[in-house]
């Protein structure tokens, strides 16, 4: 119980959350509670706790080796061989906890209730089925829809997600579709069944700005149609600013930021954060560059991410930061709303932006 | 059909150090009918450019318009089906490569993902030094050392195995590897899209330094145009195999003359505009993916 964004007033987190979140308190699609996942002995992902509303889209942003995709993984049910879940993580619509709950009755919520877009669809989708078929399957093993019907709705969620003749492409296999088609395929099987709560892990990283584009607004398309929540993974800030209306910023397993994307992203109040959104400006496009603003080097943060089990005791970004002293040694509380702070014992002060453009904040070692 | 564009005469009399003329590549798409032998993909339809010394020159382009298949023709690691490339004057296509020695010193590519590019039974030492094996340098170890300080990676990274290093660390090996030989000219395809922002914008700024460190010329391709204008201070941008606009960086991100460009320019998400109320709706509409049958797609098959 030791996670930041509840140990320091549980009892507010709904009234608090909801206040923040913009949404109604019991009006949750996903409820996770200390979700730690674990290797052994080795804590992987710690004490995370986060809530969607209905048809609420947050995002959750990290370097690689945060812990993202195992956050994704084990709130699915899906973590591999040799990796357990503790914790809690409720949907609405189902009286029980999915933490703890049989692999069958899983497989029964998954793609259902909750599916999940990957990153790489070659290895989700089944090289040797035609795509329409697997859109098709997933409706008849959740009994929603069976036979002839299901091809028709097949065939109708792929023109769903744009895809130019439909029927044509339902005959084809994964490996004749291009990068961008499959994952669109991915996101009709995961939209078949109307779920509660969609999980995208960085649908978008392996495609091209063009192609990113259009699947992004079908996605958030798709989960607005169904009202569902979505889980939003991705290293791309300006991505995650483009769809969600929330962040939760993950390092080391733990999340140490959370709150409004704008907030988050123009008055970022953890290190880590502010770090990132820094890194991440490259210059807006179209403005001008002859001014030599282009050829100064890019803020970066100090070092990389170590490799789990390396992380340091107490803050865990603290062999990174600017601003440890001995006060980092012990684990930072949460600091802030539950739904709206950081967990860090020297946040920046709101005032201390770092919104891109703005050249004072972006000045390489600009910060003390 | 070949079209071919002219290149915009260098500014300067600077000879170009890659002449790239009427650059044509097809590939044979497999037979799916008995009765109509399978058009071809045109992959290159007729590019020209020029690539003078010192010259950063990116080439933008959305997935499947041909950037890496001309990076490939212009590293000789592929064979066009019509046009020329001379580096240094002299002919590439079409030589031998037992006569390419000219080119494989001077011209070196480092590619998107560092780890398929990678021998993973390989220590780093073997790694960074083999293209100085074939050279037969006198010095490969001096070089060794030289090299990782150069990239950024400690001394004792040598001993160790690709995949025992990051993302961003692997893309310093291949980067150290490609500069061993002291080429003129680095090849990049995509070296950052597979990373995460700080570590693209610490391997940016290693490129931005090697570059004036080692006075090279730099040809990086990418679909991402705010990363290209980071970079590059020359821009062609690709559609459908081929250069629809070229020009100086600046004047192509901030006027940008060809629709097409205009599309890349929009698909490019920015926290800026989307703080402005940019929505995943409005990105699409800006990158021309948004009307219904615009399918952004051109059915690429890697
Ligand atoms: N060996 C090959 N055989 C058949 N077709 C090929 C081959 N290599 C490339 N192509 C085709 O040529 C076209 C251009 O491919 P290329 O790889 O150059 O694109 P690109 O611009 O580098 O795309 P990306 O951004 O996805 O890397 C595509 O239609 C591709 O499918
Ligand atoms: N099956 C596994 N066994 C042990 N460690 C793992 C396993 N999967 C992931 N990890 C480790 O857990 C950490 C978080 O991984 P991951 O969730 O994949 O990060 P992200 O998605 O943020 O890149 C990393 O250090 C990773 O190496
Ligand atoms: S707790 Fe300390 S080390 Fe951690 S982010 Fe805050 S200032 Fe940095
Ligand atoms: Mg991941
Ligand atoms: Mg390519």
């Amino acid at each position: 119980m030791s996670d930041p964004v509840t140990a320091r007033t549980p009892a507010d987190v709904t009234v608090g959350g909801a206040a923040v979140d913009g949404a109604p308190g019991d009006d949750h699609r996903l409820v996770v509670e200390d979700l730690s996942v674990r290797a052994g002995r080795l804590g992987l992902v710690h004490d995370v706790s986060f809530r969607l509303g209905r048809g609420e889209r947050v995002g959750l942003i990290g370097e690689s080796g945060s812990g993202k995709s195992l956050t994704a993984l084990a709130v699915m049910g899906l973590l591999p061989e040799g990796l357990s879940a503790s914790g809690s993580v409720r949907v609405s619509s189902v009286d029980h906890d999915l933490v703890g709950a049989s692999d069958a009755r899983l497989a029964d919520l998954r793609g259902r209730v909750l599916s999940m877009v990957f990153q790489e669809p070659m290895t989700a989708l089944n090289p040797v089925m035609r795509v329409g078929d697997q859109v098709a399957e997933v409706m008849e093993v959740h009994d929603l829809a069976s036979g002839r019907d299901a091809r028709r709705r097949a065939v109708e969620l792929l023109a769903q997600v744009r895809m130019r003749d439909p029927d044509g492409v339902a005959r084809r296999y994964p490996h004749q579709l291009s990068g961008g088609q499959r994952q669109r395929v991915m996101l009709a099987i995961a939209l078949a069944n109307e779920p509660d709560v969609l999980v995208c892990d960085e649908p978008t990283t392996a495609l091209d700005v063009t192609v990113q584009a259009q699947m992004l607004d079908l996605v958030v398309r798709g989960a607005a149609e169904r009202d569902a929540a979505l889980l939003f993974i991705t290293h791309d800030l300006a991505v995650v600013a483009t769809v969600c209306e929330r962040v939760l910023v993950m390092y080391g397993g733990h999340i140490v930021e959370a709150g409004p994307t704008r907030r988050v992203f123009t008055a970022p109040r953890h290190p880590y954060t502010r770090g990132l959104v820094r890194a991440s400006d490259l210059g807006a496009l179209g403005v001008d560059g002859t001014d030599g603003s282009l050829r100064r080097p890019l803020p970066t943060i100090p070092g990389t991410v170590p490799p789990a089990g390396a992380f340091p005791s107490g803050c865990v970004f603290r062999n990174r930061c600017e601003r440890a002293d001995e006060a980092c040694e012990v684990e930072p509380p949460w600091d802030g709303l539950p739904g709206d702070g950081a967990a860090c014992v020297h946040p920046y002060d709101p005032e201390d932006t770092a919104a891109p453009g703005d050249t004072a904040a972006s000045e390489p070692g600009g910060v003390t | 059909m070949t079209t071919s564009t002219t290149p915009t005469p260098p500014d300067g009399d600077q000879p170009a150090l890659l002449e790239v003329r009427d650059l044509v590549r097809d590939f044979p798409r497999p037979r799916s009918s008995l009765l109509r032998a399978p058009e071809p993909v045109h992959a290159l339809r007729g590019v020209s450019l020029d690539v003078r010394a010192g010259q950063r020159f990116g080439i933008v382009g959305e997935s499947g318009s041909g950037k890496s298949t001309l990076l490939r023709l212009l590293a000789a690691l592929d064979r066009p089906t019509s046009g020329t490339i001379r580096f240094r004057g002299r002919e590439v296509t079409g030589v031998p490569e037992r006569r390419l020695g000219f080119l494989r010193e001077d011209l070196q590519v480092v590619f998107q993902d560092p780890m398929g590019s990678l021998d993973p039974r390989m220590k780093v030492r073997d790694i960074v030094t083999e293209p100085l094996v074939a050279q037969g340098h006198p010095d490969r170890l001096g070089r060794l050392d030289e090299l990782l300080e150069a990239v950024g990676l400690p001394a004792r990274a040598a001993d160790r195995y690709p995949h025992q290093f990051s993302g961003g660390q692997r893309q310093r090996i291949a980067i150290a590897r490609a500069l061993s030989t002291r080429p003129a000219v680095l090849l990049a395809d995509e070296p950052v899209s597979a990373l995460d922002v700080s570590v693209r914008a610490q391997v940016l700024n290693l490129l931005a330094d090697l570059v004036d460190e080692f006075d090279l010329t730099l040809v990086f391709v990418s679909h991402d145009l705010s990363v290209v204008r980071r970079v590059c201070d020359t821009i062609a941008v690709m559609q459908e195999g081929e250069i629809v606009e070229q020009g100086p960086a600046d004047r192509v991100t901030t006027r940008p003359e060809h629709p097409y460009t205009r599309q890349l320019l929009g698909a490019v998400p920015s926290l800026e505009r989307a703080l402005a109320g940019q929505d995943a709706a409005g990105l699409a509409a800006a990158a021309g993916a948004a009307a219904p049958g615009a399918d952004a797609d051109r059915e690429v098959r890697r």
